[in-house]
């Protein structure tokens, strides 16, 4: 069926190639000027569109913001992730790593989400509601407090629909520099079975990855690791430890002293 | 007014830039810098050059539209910034129009006695010279006017102005950093995005 209108439009174009007019002129320029102008002509050469003409940048962030993912299709994701991240590596510290490699550049990603999120929640309630106190955006965390709500609240219910379970500061005097934020039962670990020879390992590292990307995007500089911490109600409950760098506690003596909160 | 908007990845390494003049008020969307059209790098140095002010800034400030924050005289360029929270800054330079009549408007008739004090200060017959060529381009497109945001950098009508511009490019910057394929400190080429930046301007600026 192709075949006879390729002809048709063969025969077409030869009829039209032997009248001598401007239409004969624009169509023998139209290959040459389709390989010249490519880097011009509009919008983008190279760009594929989809067929319904909907780029990223056409659909609204907010869209699956109260959509819920199947936690079996997760889970085997996840699965997945964790046997990619074992397939080349030589010990548990390093599988960890990589999960933490994983993660990293999903935290970044969750920040800006989570703040334009709130941005455009806050305007659209105050639309509505017409007071001017919660219109105005949030703020970007500058202290190690703030950031640390913002990680065991909002980043925690965007990321598992619920808030992390505690949030510590190191008792020792030693070690000023770690803050702890506990999950009872991490989503993540739901469905991993850790055999006996790797009990060290928590694959929530993943996680921890996601939170050390927050801290980093935020300005932070910090090493986050996961770790087991059972007790008899919880047998999967996990630590999150921060380790925040010098120049993030230096700055906050600074800050602190500026009256900053 | 003309415009110039960088986005700089949190290493510096600037990740998008376009130029481009006002829409309001009968302004045709082309940027008449007041530099020739040679020296346009001029804007990136100056633009630049803020950066130190941002950095102090937004450790004070936890804001994300951190306004106005450095004025260049010499050029009468202001500059406006926006953090985005995973580092990214969103720098916005705006360059009022020089008005045909000196002191029709205060603000830019300060802006060029500046320029012309520092021209006579720093010496250079280069700058003085580019300032009067400049000065002849825009006097003679009658094209400029004294409408609140293009003659007032300052005023908090452009503050407002350029803020929802702010948030504008980013949302779109967000919907960029979700695509799994680009990577934090990656040169943002999507034409898309740029046709969408070129909407927010003429929409607010």
């Amino acid at each position: 069926m192709s075949q006879p209108r390729h002809n048709t439009m063969l025969s077409l174009s030869r009829t039209t190639s032997n009248t001598p007019s401007p239409a004969e002129k624009h169509h023998q320029h139209h290959p040459s000027q389709q390989i010249q102008s490519a880097p011009l002509s509009s919008p983008s050469p190279g760009l594929r569109v989809p067929s319904n003409r909907k780029t990223i940048y056409d659909r609204h962030l907010n869209r699956s913001r109260n959509s819920e993912l199947s936690r079996a299709s997760f889970a085997f994701l996840f699965g997945e992730m964790v046997t990619y991240a074992q397939r080349r590596v030589t010990g548990i510290q390093d599988l960890e790593k990589r999960l933490n490699e994983q993660g990293y550049p999903l935290g970044l990603r969750l920040l800006d989400l989570l703040f334009y999120r709130t941005i455009s929640s806050s305007t659209s309630s105050a639309l509505s509601s017409s007071s001017s106190t919660s219109a105005s955006p949030p703020n970007r965390p500058l202290r190690i407090l703030p950031l640390l709500h913002l990680i065991h609240g909002p980043l925690w219910r965007l990321l598992f629909g619920r808030a992390a379970d505690a949030l510590e500061h190191s008792v020792s005097p030693e070690t000023p520099n770690e803050y702890m934020i506990t999950d009872n039962d991490p989503m993540v670990n739901t469905y991993i079975s850790v055999p006996r020879e790797m009990s060290m390992l928590n694959c929530a590292a993943f996680v921890a990855g996601i939170i050390e990307g927050v801290c980093d995007g935020c300005g932070f500089e910090t090493k986050v690791t996961a770790h087991n911490q059972p007790t008899e109600l919880w047998p999967g409950r996990t630590i999150f430890l921060l380790r925040f760098g010098d120049s993030v506690m230096e700055r906050e003596k600074v800050l602190e002293r500026a009256g900053v909160k | 007014m003309s415009y110039y908007f960088t986005i700089l990845s949190p290493t510096d390494a600037p990740l998008f830039n376009i130029a481009f003049g006002t829409s309001k008020s009968g302004g045709d969307g082309i940027a008449r810098f007041r530099f020739p059209d040679t020296a346009q790098y001029m804007n990136q140095f100056i633009i630049h050059s803020s950066l130190d002010i941002v950095e102090e800034a937004q450790w004070m400030n936890g804001n994300m539209y951190l306004k106005h924050i450095d004025t260049y005289p010499p050029a009468a360029a202001f500059i406006s910034a926006f953090l985005a929270p995973s580092g990214a800054r969103f720098l916005l330079l705006h360059q009022p129009p020089q008005l045909p009549t000196a002191g029709s408007a205060a603000a830019a008739s300060t802006g060029v006695g500046a320029a012309a004090g520092s021209g006579s200060v720093s010496g250079s017959s280069g700058a003085s010279s580019l300032l009067g060529s400049s000065f002849a381009a825009t006097a003679s497109s009658s094209r400029t006017s004294s409408s609140s945001i293009a003659a007032n950098p300052t005023s908090p009508q452009t503050e407002e102005a350029v803020r929802q511009f702010m948030n504008e490019v980013y949302e779109n910057y967000v919907k960029t950093v979700m695509s799994p394929f680009y990577r934090q400190g990656m040169e943002i080429r999507s034409p898309v995005f740029r046709t969408r930046v070129t909407a927010a301007g003429k929409k607010w600026l």
